[in-house]
């Protein structure tokens, strides 16, 4: 009996490794086969040239700047807002009932499919509001977008700052707002930068809210304003894979702007999950 | 110092920092607000049935047909058959996360999972469109490798991240007196993780299934990317599909603004809104109500 049981666990644990390194593997071997394919592709004149030829060949410089802005645009619109509702319901909020449906709200617009963003950009940003399709469209859809992840992120900075830093500061006789600036969010800003971290990726490597209300094919020129419309790196992986006639000349080109795509989310993620860890360690 | 002046400006501050916090409610209600303002005038020319159990989608066609039927079907079987890759791994790599690996494995592990998390799904739709679909077409001997099959691949892949980590958060939380008793009664490593740990987390188990399928429902550049694109019912596995997000992704561009095939595109929105809004409902309400209480 003893020997049957063990001899079940040797095998589904066995199983439990190798489902686990398959992931990890699968993970290597995507990474591994577009950096192989489109490392020839990188070059200086790739990251400082506008595309040439019917987009054949040239560099993805105003790709690079689109997703830059959009990313700074949507920033602008999320950080603040963000922060502050994770400082209001986990610093001031009395009534739990009132933090339950606004946390409720916050799940939901996690779970919102970015498609659906896209057209909530379209129809109240790019028609009604009168904006266009425009980097402000853009970057006010991805801004709601990456809403809940910086106030996710910032709530569980704020509970990571222990209650007795708090008691302190009100019993020398600050306010709670004093408290909360002076005490509370110098010691949170670790965590609260990765959020902005997080976010900034999320809006760096989102295609479907901005296909309708930010992306442009082609732009000859940088933006120029708020309301020009702009090309961007994920944008621009999609239409020259799949739209248009040179799909398999441009290959290169594709994994190539897959790569610049790749290594800006890591880089974002990592120093965002490194700033957490040592959050972590702080406390 | 508390002055008079300072309490004051405590005071302001708390309002607007409460209005300000509101506005995750705002956006949330100005998404149903203009998703069904644009949204349901296409039932005033399709009828509710038409509309949702119709199997010709025919928008820019002299005699225009809005059915959406095969595109929910396209929908749902991509989720499921994504789900029967996604929970199994996810589950496994989540029981590996929390009660087998090494200290030092799970340091590499966790953040491994935390990087397929953030990976655009751009990048993945890219990778089956120009890496597995060749090789899928090539191992079956099929008209296309981009199809159900495909695409529900590369979406399980996607699920990964959210059902492991949650799962792993869950099973971590059971309490150590649960295991040490089937420990104590003589159960091994494996009996008591899968017969007292896991339906002790099942709960928060559940919750994570829900949240990655609902991910699963809403993905939208890999399902454009690689489903395939026909609006047909499948009859295989490896039936080119048109799911509703790649719908709505590739005819709205060119879409004239105010159109019926505007309206109707809205309309998928609020059915894809509707559905992603309940599976949250359910998640919030499972991770809610059967909360371990850390003690």
């Amino acid at each position: 009996m003893k020997r049957k049981a063990d001899i079940i666990e040797l095998i589904a644990f066995a199983l439990i490794k190798v489902f686990s390194f398959t992931i990890i593997f699968f993970l290597i071997f995507m990474l591994g086969y577009i950096i192989k394919s489109g490392f020839s592709a990188l070059s200086v004149d790739f990251f400082t040239k506008m595309p040439e030829n019917q987009m054949r060949g040239g560099g993805i410089m105003p790709a690079i700047v689109g997703t830059f802005f959009l990313m700074l645009g949507s920033a602008i619109v999320s950080i603040p807002i963000g922060i502050i509702t994770a400082v209001y319901l986990n610093e001031y909020a009395k009534n739990p009932r009132v933090v339950k449906i606004i946390r409720l709200g916050i799940n939901n617009l996690a779970g919102v499919p970015s498609v659906v963003f896209g057209l909530f950009g379209l129809s109240l940003f790019v028609i009604f509001l009168d904006f266009g399709t425009s980097i402000l469209a853009g970057s006010l859809t991805l801004g709601v977008l990456s809403l809940p992840i910086i106030i996710r992120s910032t709530e569980e900075a704020l509970l990571t700052v222990p209650p007795t830093y708090r008691e302190a500061s009100l019993s020398l006789g600050a306010t709670r707002w004093q408290t909360i600036y002076r005490i509370v969010l110098p010691n949170a800003l670790p965590g609260i930068l990765t959020g902005v971290m997080l976010s900034l990726g999320r809006s760096a490597g989102e295609t479907a809210p901005i296909m309708f209300t930010a992306a442009a094919f082609f732009a000859p020129d940088l933006p120029k304003s708020v309301y020009s419309e702009v090309m961007s790196l994920p944008y621009h992986i999609y239409v020259l894979a799949t739209a248009g006639l040179h799909i398999q000349e441009t290959r290169h080109l594709q994994y190539g702007t897959a790569i610049v795509l790749i290594l800006l989310v890591l880089l974002l993620n990592t120093t965002g999950l490194i700033l957490r860890y040592r959050l972590r360690r702080k406390f | 110092m508390k002055t008079h002046k300072s309490i004051v400006y405590d005071y302001f501050i708390e309002k607007f920092f409460f209005f300000v916090g509101l506005s995750c409610l705002l956006v949330l209600f100005l998404i149903m607000l203009f998703l069904f303002k644009e949204g349901l005038p296409i039932f005033a020319k399709v009828s509710f049935t038409d509309f949702f159990f119709g199997m010709e989608w025919y928008p820019t066609s002299e005699n225009q047909r809005f059915g959406v039927f095969p595109l929910i079907i396209a929908s749902v079987s991509v989720t499921l058959i994504a789900s029967f890759i996604a929970v199994p791994l996810s589950i496994a790599i989540a029981v590996y996360m929390a009660e087998l690996a090494s200290p030092t494995v799970r340091e590499i592990i966790k953040p491994v999972v935390e990087i397929i998390a953030s990976i655009p799904s751009v990048v993945i739709g890219f990778f089956g469109m120009v890496v597995v679909a060749p090789v899928l077409q090539r191992w079956f001997d099929l008209d296309t490798g981009l199809n159900l099959f495909n695409a529900a691949l590369m979406l399980g892949f996607m699920a990964i991240p959210t059902i492991a980590s949650i799962s792993e958060d869950a099973i971590s939380s059971v309490p150590v007196s649960l295991k040490e008793a089937s420990y104590a009664l003589g159960g091994n490593r494996f009996q008591t993780i899968f017969f007292v740990t896991i339906p002790a987390a099942l709960s928060g188990i559940w919750t994570a299934i829900i949240l990655g399928v609902s991910r699963v429902i809403g993905e939208t550049m890999v399902v454009l990317m690689v489903a395939g694109g026909a609006a047909m019912i499948p009859t295989s596995i490896f039936s080119p599909v048109r799911p509703l997000t790649s719908n709505i992704a590739a005819e709205m561009a060119e879409t004239p603004v105010g159109s019926s095939h505007y309206h109707a595109l809205f309309a998928i929105g609020i059915l894809l809104f509707c559905i992603t809004f309940v599976f949250n409902l359910i998640a919030d309400y499972l991770s809610n109500k059967y909360k371990f209480k850390h003690n």
